[in-house]
């Protein structure tokens, strides 16, 4: 197992009002994110747990552009990953932003 | 693609939705009363397998099992629903404490009823010993909540089917709704073929797992009490009416179960294969029973009418 972590400063605020959501689910191929409403507007940070050790410089890129095309201030994403592939990351990654913009808890 | 969803109504989109491939999650969402759903030890809490890191295995923040509060149909029900993806919902420490949890939560109460979305192979091997405890605990939690008045209702028709200690534990249960893709048993194909030979069980042979475990058969032996066809509003059809159905618990409903298995036992202990047990029930055309159509299947299940509901 691999620990990351990445922080962002970002431009604007993740849009909604739910405090936590999750996607996903642990399995070969496939990945949870669990994302919370709980850092300044202007911060993000996504701390990874992976089975899938020396690919931090992938994910460094993935979750660039997700910071960038996504602008999720105030959020912090929590990652179990069982071995997902970059497009995988990225699609759950936006479904955690579309739905903890949702309505809801 | 969200102004068109908007029209869809609940009922529609669990009419739509396939319980097989559904997320535990989503198969709460559906089935239970729109937005009525509260989750106990969400994945925000983290209560994560003490065990899985010992392996290096990746965790997963709520152990594979969403537990907690909702409403069905407008009453109050407790519910858990097992992650089949996840190490296939096997049951380990926090996997099953959260479940032994809620039981006696729903026994103290005493009038809410349980909905066991089960959905699972067994018992974690890296946690073998705890996850055993736990099996034996929640079977325990299950008879204790059913001896104060709760019903505890299983449905089961996820990918993982229902094996090891969630077939003892589905056993336990007041009555079960199984679809097609469920399966129950306690022993699964793989293993009883390592044990006993390919010549016993052939694991690789698909039509004879179905029909020795999956959904059908186990209706038409009595062994489930509903067979739901695999939409997430079949199953929730199927739990309201499970819920309407199950009756008080007792001595004289275990009485009679054991009567029921005992007859079970000598009418069909002699059958070689499923369709042999199903001829003897009388059905005419018994080969045709694995491509039957679910309507179809129902309604000659009905016509039989062997489930008779004893101790579950």
């Amino acid at each position: 197992m691999e620990d990351l972590s990445f922080r962002h400063p970002v431009r604007a605020r993740a849009s909604g009002a739910r405090r936590t959501a999750i996607v996903g689910v642990v399995a070969s191929g496939n990945l949870e994110v669990l994302v919370e409403r709980v850092l300044p507007d202007a911060e993000c940070v996504v701390d990874i747990r992976t089975a899938a050790m020396g690919f931090g410089e992938i994910w460094s890129a993935v979750i660039g552009d997700f910071v960038e095309h996504y602008s999720p201030g105030g959020l912090k994403f929590s990652i179990n990953d069982g071995g997902a592939r970059p497009d995988t990351v990225s699609l759950r990654l936006a479904q955690a932003v579309r739905l903890i913009a949702g309505e809801g808890q | 693609m969200t102004a068109p969803l908007k029209d869809i109504t609940p009922a529609e989109r669990a009419r739509g939705t396939s319980f097989y491939e559904a997320s535990a999650r989503t198969r709460l969402e559906l089935l239970l009363d729109v937005g009525s759903l509260v989750e106990f030890i969400g994945p925000e809490q983290r209560e994560v397998s003490p065990h899985l890191k010992i392996f290096d295995l990746p965790e997963q923040f709520d152990d594979g099992i969403v537990v907690g509060h909702g409403r069905l149909d407008g009453s109050p029900v407790f519910f858990a629903a097992q992650e089949g993806r996840f190490m296939g919902g096997a049951f380990g420490e926090v996997h099953g404490a959260k479940l032994t949890g809620l039981l006696r939560a729903a026994r103290q109460i005493g009038s809410i009823p349980v909905l066991i979305l089960l959905d699972t192979g067994g018992v974690r091997l890296q946690e073998a010993n705890a996850g055993e405890l736990a099996i034996a605990e929640i079977m325990r939690a299950v008879m204790e909540a059913r001896a104060a008045g709760v019903k505890v209702i299983g449905l089961i028709g996820g990918r993982s089917g229902c094996y090891g200690g969630g077939g003892l534990i589905a056993g336990c249960c007041s009555a079960l709704a199984v679809s097609e893709p469920g399966r129950i048993a306690v022993s699964g194909p793989e293993v009883i073929e390592t044990n006993r030979g390919v010549e016993e069980f052939d694991s690789r042979d698909r039509a004879l797992v179905w029909r020795t475990m999956g959904g059908k058969h186990r209706r038409l032996l009595g062994a489930a009490d509903v067979f739901a066809d695999d939409t997430v509003q079949d199953f929730r059809e199927a739990a309201l009416e499970l819920l309407a159905l199950a009756g008080s618990f007792g001595l004289d409903r275990l009485k009679a179960e054991q009567q029921r298995l005992a007859d079970r036992l000598r009418s069909f202990g002699a059958c070689g294969d499923a369709v042999d047990i199903w001829t003897a029930e009388g059905i005419a055309d018994a080969q045709a029973i694995p491509e039957l159509p679910a309507d179809q299947f129902i309604a000659l299940a009905n016509r039989i009418g062997r489930t008779r509901r004893d101790a579950r």
